[in-house]
């Protein structure tokens, strides 16, 4: 094997470079002096100030983040609930037309997913007149569709490894179902619905596609104003900003991995 | 006449199309271990299940204490269940894992320690409280599941497979120590195995299962001295078993042919037979002696050993009769090796008592 260190070696360099140059650019180049984002003119962090002040990129953060929360949270809520019944209630009717249905958003194009959406709740508002125009409400409910599909999967995967006796275990014991499901499936499941939270965020925060169709005025989430602002030349606060995401995302996976070793090792 | 503390009255249960149980009757009293015996796939999983109500039968009646349980949940049944796969929560500690029951009975706290203490101090894992499950052995995690089982005093403690995740030298240890629990606490055990030994060393009463059915309820002694049927007899032990036409019944001796071993047997047997039934004769190998050519045995044959088995304690001779039919006998090894009496292709004659043999008619 020795003969091959080199190559090895090489490979992983251009392995790993090309996944994390580009990034690498981005965060060296908010830090760049210069207004042209492709030339360098010395070290500044005024981009960051810059993009302190920027008004309209600050609230389209603050809610993204927001849509991400609540789509994370109807996700989790939902897709466990869909896992649950999928993995435990095996003699459900129609069970396969269920599990067809919840894991059709995976392979669904986003486009159809945001036109559909969009088509759903115009009819909508005009038979019940809910929801009145599109905003968050209509990104989330969007957002959770997809996201949901994810959390499933997740969710699923976990509870299929977990013996059902330990369910019937506390049901001897004088537990209720509810009870037990609060009690003993909860806990044995929750690192994958911390995972599946985390994945429907990211997807929810990521996502450019469906909240283009299902947003209204006002309602312009992080990934719509950096692409409506690349179009007109890329401005060197959306390398700072990528540089403030890259990071704080980077800490929530390092928790989140951190939390999850954890509970593996108790 | 007293009643029961189960009652199984009629028990049916198909699973779609396949019938897991079907005539089943059974009644246990209080203070019994009582086992329930068979082949993997016989229903005896079944049974259990439905007595701790996680199955509902497709038919039939579940008493306790003379009240109809049937149509109850798990968690009002007045029992506890011990799990094959011990079921222990993953994510709490022993502790919690024994005091579990008791929280959802809403308990005092200081009555839950007291009790979980004690219960544990009886299960020898008072220094294991803090654990969590995956840190602790096969027979730790056994002993917790057992704790966690009986901390909440239920009269009746069933038990699926206990000790069948546990290597031979602790399986036989803890057959004592359960055996020992029970008549400690008072209670009542129905144990599921497939061990037809530990159903016999720790049982009062067996329930045998065959294929959905019972087979035969009894005491160890009886299903191994009388076993009712021919399945009976060949899963309960080593068993000779040969098939033979009835010649005449006078008092309490039947007077058989048997073709397979070309001999006239005679067997005592209370039951009257009709002359010509076709029956089963069942002769355990221990029961089988050589004797002497001149010697009067009630039954005799004889043949050449073929085949001999070394178990240590004992050794099995398959002895092959001139018409190919196989008899086996057993000889406690009470000389040292080197001087095994008997040897292979070594000719003799076996011969067994009109008392020691059985006479099957199912």
């Amino acid at each position: 094997m020795k003969r091959f260190k080199g190559l090895r070696l090489a490979c992983l360099v251009l392995g790993l470079g090309f996944l994390y140059l580009p990034i690498l650019s981005v965060i060296v180049y908010s830090f760049n002096e210069s207004r042209l984002v492709t030339v360098w003119s010395g070290w500044s962090t005024k981009w960051y100030g810059a993009l302190l002040e920027n008004q309209q990129l600050l609230s389209a953060a603050w809610l993204s983040v927001k849509i991400g929360a609540l789509t994370a949270t109807l996700a989790v809520v939902l897709g466990t609930l869909a896992a649950y019944s999928l993995v435990r209630f095996k003699y459900l009717r129609g069970q396969a037309q269920f599990e067809l249905s919840t894991a059709a958003p995976l392979v669904m194009p986003e486009i159809i997913i945001g036109l559909a959406s969009l088509l759903l709740f115009v009819s909508m508002e005009k038979l019940f007149g809910w929801p009145a125009g599109r905003g968050q409400t209509t990104i989330v409910i969007a957002h959770t569709v997809f996201a949901m599909a994810y959390v499933t999967v997740v969710v699923r995967s976990r509870l299929a490894h977990v013996d059902s006796s330990i369910e019937e275990a506390a049901l001897d014991l004088g537990a209720r179902p509810v009870t037990v499901f609060f009690t003993v499936t909860l806990p044995t499941i929750a690192p994958a619905i911390i995972a599946g939270w985390l994945l429907a965020f990211t997807l929810s925060v990521d996502d450019l596609v469906v909240a283009s169709f299902t947003s209204g005025p006002g309602s312009t989430t992080l990934p719509m104003v950096v692409y409506s602002s690349v179009r007109l030349g890329v401005s060197p606060e959306i390398n700072a900003l990528a540089t403030v995401m890259i990071t704080l995302v980077s800490v929530f996976v390092l928790i989140a991995g951190l939390v999850l070793a954890r509970s593996r090792d108790k | 006449m007293e009643t029961p503390l189960i009652e199984v009255r009629g028990l049916r249960k198909n699973f779609d199309d396949v019938t897991a149980l079907s005539n089943i009757d059974l009644s246990i009293k209080e203070g019994e271990f009582f086992s329930l015996l068979g082949s993997s796939g016989c229903g005896k999983s079944t049974l259990l299940r439905i007595l701790a109500g996680f199955e509902q039968p497709t038919e039939g009646r579940v008493f306790i204490q003379g009240k109809d349980v049937t149509e109850l949940p798990p968690y009002e049944r007045p029992l506890n269940m011990m799990f094959q796969s011990y079921a222990l929560f993953p994510h709490l500690s022993v502790f919690n894992n024994v005091a579990y029951g008791l929280k959802r009975d809403r308990i005092a706290k200081a009555e839950i320690n007291e009790r979980v203490e004690e219960i544990c101090q009886l299960m020898q894992i008072s220094k294991l409280m803090n654990r969590k499950p995956h840190q602790l052995s096969g027979g730790q995690r056994q002993r917790v599941a057992l704790a966690r089982a009986l901390v909440k005093r239920a009269k009746i403690l069933l038990l699926d497979e206990p000790l069948g995740a546990l290597d031979k030298k602790l399986r036989e240890d803890m057959q004592f120590e359960l055996v020992n629990l029970q008549e400690m606490l008072k209670m009542t055990f129905v144990v599921v195995t497939h061990d037809q030994e530990e159903a016999m060393t720790m049982s009062s009463r067996v329930a045998l299962l065959n294929d959905g059915l019972i087979e035969q309820v009894d005491t160890p002694r009886r299903l191994y001295e009388y076993p009712a049927t021919r399945y009976a007899a060949s899963f309960v032990g080593l068993s000779n078993l040969f098939e033979a036409r009835v010649v005449s019944h006078d008092d309490d001796l039947v007077t058989l042919w048997c073709d397979a071993l070309d001999a006239e047997l005679s067997v005592r047997h209370a039951q009257p037979l009709v002359p010509d039934m076709v029956v089963t004769v069942l002769v355990r190998p221990e029961k089988v002696s050589i004797t002497a050519p001149d010697a009067q045995a009630d039954n005799s044959v004889v043949g050449v050993i073929e085949n001999i088995a070394y178990l240590g304690d004992v050794s099995i001779y398959y002895c092959n009769l001139p018409n190919g039919q196989s008899v086996k006998f057993t000889q406690a090894n009470v000389q040292p090796a080197a001087e095994l009496p008997l040897d292979w292709g070594q000719k003799v004659r076996l011969g067994w008592r009109a008392e020691n043999c059985n006479v099957l008619v199912a």
